[in-house]
């Protein structure tokens, strides 16, 4: 299996504060690679470092979604990143809530086909076919094509959730970064969402890159788990090992290095 | 554009074709009031793609006003007097404009950008009327003389000549006319570009700018052109004050004018493809009945009262009226602000949900 993303080296630090210290990772392409750690551990700071949101004091990050040589994102726009084929879905859900579900799936669809500016301003949205088409087929993808002509932001947590992965498919992405993708969802929504994870890797072939801390999710859905503790990668493996990893279990009951 | 878009522009082009007909019911009869209906109407529609789509309020659009309304008058000047060229140009030229002015504007969002686009159309009016005085003519304003150069139709007038479109005189209901089909065709683009897939990523800068980033959507080129776009309809909008009346003054750019036409927006509606226009008739239409108030008149609305009462009601409502009115524009404001977020067309809408509501109730009480 070859790489999509490699860290090698980075260091991040914020005042004095090294938030990143060292960290080596291999994201293979087709895995689910969770990166688990308690709070303050880096994990935020980790996955801006990826997207080049951050750009780290030493070290490197590459990307090989495109080029076989592999590319640096550092200080590219979001959007650059992301029409690279990287998508994000955030903590709180990010959504158009003041637009109807169907209108937010058209967007990335029209993202995909454009790129990252038409003007286009003359054709109705509608009257484009092959938008509305993929814009339902992705709502129906995710089960919320009833819901099509609701605003997004009347949805439930659980739904605008679903509704934010709908938009990062809807753009075939190559990696999909997810950012604790259960935080401050209830139990009934965190298994709705891990159910549709689950699906989405059984239909397609996009590598994931999950940060999370709820075990339950990480265990239910990666093929590879690393941990981060105090800004370092301090085990890895798959999931079956790293349960049972004292170093881990004493890295969440908070006895590292205190 | 589906059929009910059609429609709308439709009955919109037929209802303010025939508006010198039945104007006057409501006292609105004049050509002059016609006539800034439809200037001021296809300012506030142009204002509306900026700011009720992409939600970025410009504090200076008037400075686009000013700009067309110059640009017009030097085509008159120097080539003709056919208003045809004179907005062609001030429309491109005020695009100009907005490209320069945005492309620094949008480099900010929110407050800051407001207060940037405020500061440049201060800049642009405190210069119509100092170093600019050999173009714009400073305090006096740029007028026609009969020694204009004219280079295309100098032969065929004489005296001092007025604009015109093809030998039509353009003054009078013949400049509504002229006015009223330009707001037309604005109209017409505005709705197009509401329903464009242009029109949605403007709404989509509106909801959220992380998610249209992360999206891989740049949201700056969208802004610009929605800038330019509404800077080029200001733009038009100068043009056509002197098309109608053929004398440019700085005044027009001040940032009381930019202000107008915000009040205008948030009182139709923001955002609304009709509320811009709504607002820009309830303001230009209330401006004219209550400046065109005095103490003569408020003494003869109160005449059924004892003296001594009249005159207090008197020196008290003449503070709302004639140079007063924007007191009055002050309070309507208020009252929509805080009862009617929406404007004028939330107000409509819950109109209609009510009567639909009481029309269902109704007919369920039928049924039983």
């Amino acid at each position: 299996m070859s790489s999509i993303l490699t860290v090698e080296g980075v260091n991040k630090n914020f005042s004095g504060l090294k938030a990143l210290d060292d960290v080596n990772l291999v994201v293979e392409e087709g895995s689910v690679h969770a990166i688990i750690g308690p709070n303050g551990a880096g994990k935020s700071t980790f996955l801006n470092c990826l997207v080049g949101r951050l750009i780290p004091d030493t070290g490197t990050v590459l990307y090989y979604g495109n080029k076989p040589e592999g590319e640096t994102l550092f200080g590219l726009p979001p959007h650059e990143i992301n029409q690279k084929g990287i998508s994000r879905v955030f903590q709180t859900p990010e959504v158009f809530e003041d637009l109807t579900l169907f209108e937010n799936a058209m967007i990335p669809v029209m993202a995909h086909l454009d790129g990252s500016y038409r003007f286009n301003s003359w054709g109705g949205v509608l009257s484009r076919g092959e938008i509305a088409d993929a814009a339902e087929h992705i709502l129906s993808d995710v089960g919320l094509l009833e819901k099509r002509n609701m605003h997004s932001g009347s949805l439930s947590r659980g739904d605008k959730r679903r509704l934010e992965l709908a938009m990062c498919l809807a753009q075939d992405p190559k990696l999909l970064l997810l950012d604790e993708p259960t935080a401050g969802m209830a139990r009934a929504d965190t298994n709705n969402t891990i159910d549709l994870l689950k699906k989405i890797g059984e239909e397609r072939k996009i590598t994931k890159v999950i940060i999370e801390h709820d075990m339950h999710v990480v265990f239910s859905l990666a093929t590879k788990v690393s941990v981060l503790a105090r800004g370092h990668i301090i085990a890895e493996g798959a999931p079956q090992e790293m349960k049972g990893d004292p170093r881990v279990q004493e890295a969440y009951l908070g006895g590292a290095h205190l | 554009m589906n059929m009910k878009d059609n429609i709308l522009v439709l009955i919109f082009g037929a209802v303010i074709l025939t508006m010198p007909l039945w104007a006057g019911i409501v006292g609105a009869g004049y050509p002059d009031l016609l006539q800034k209906f439809a200037i001021f109407g296809l300012f506030a529609i142009g204002f509306n793609i900026l700011f009720g789509f992409t939600g970025y309020l410009s504090f200076g659009h008037a400075a686009f006003l000013g700009i067309g309304s110059y640009t017009a008058m030097w085509s008159f000047k120097l080539l003709t007097m056919n208003a045809i060229p004179a907005i062609l140009f001030a429309t491109a030229v005020s695009g100009l404009f907005a490209l320069a002015i945005g492309f620094v504007a949008l480099r900010r969002s929110g407050i800051y950008f407001s207060i940037l686009t405020l500061a440049f159309a201060q800049m642009c009016y405190n210069m119509a009327y100092s170093v600019l005085t050999p173009i714009t003519n400073g305090e006096t304003g740029l007028t026609l003389t009969a020694a204009d150069p004219r280079i295309l139709d100098a032969a065929t007038t004489e005296g001092l000549p007025s604009t015109e479109v093809f030998g039509m005189g353009l003054s009078g209901y013949h400049g509504f006319y002229f006015c009223a089909v330009i707001l037309i065709i604005g109209f017409y683009i505005s709705v197009r570009l509401y329903r464009s897939s242009f029109g949605l990523m403007l709404l989509a800068v509106k909801s959220n700018q992380n998610r249209m980033k992360y999206t891989g959507l740049n949201t700056k080129p969208y802004l610009l052109s929605a800038f330019v776009i509404s800077g080029m309809y200001a733009g038009l909008a100068g043009a056509l004050m002197v098309v109608i009346d053929p004398l440019a003054g700085a005044e027009r750019m001040q940032w009381t004018a930019s202000g107008e036409v915000v009040l205008m927006t948030i009182l139709g509606g923001v955002g609304t493809i009709l509320g811009p226009f709504i607002g820009a008739i309830v303001i230009k239409y209330f401006e004219n009945i209550f400046s065109a108030f005095n103490d003569a008149v408020l003494n003869q609305v109160f005449d059924f009262l004892p003296d001594f009462i009249q005159g207090i009601w008197v020196s008290f409502a003449s503070l709302f009226v004639g140079k007063g009115w924007h007191l009055t524009l002050g309070v309507l404001f208020m009252l929509i602000v805080i009862f009617l977020p929406g404007g004028a067309m939330e107000g409509f809408r819950r109109i209609a949900a009510k009567f639909k509501k009481e029309k269902e109730a109704h007919s369920a009480g039928g049924a039983e």
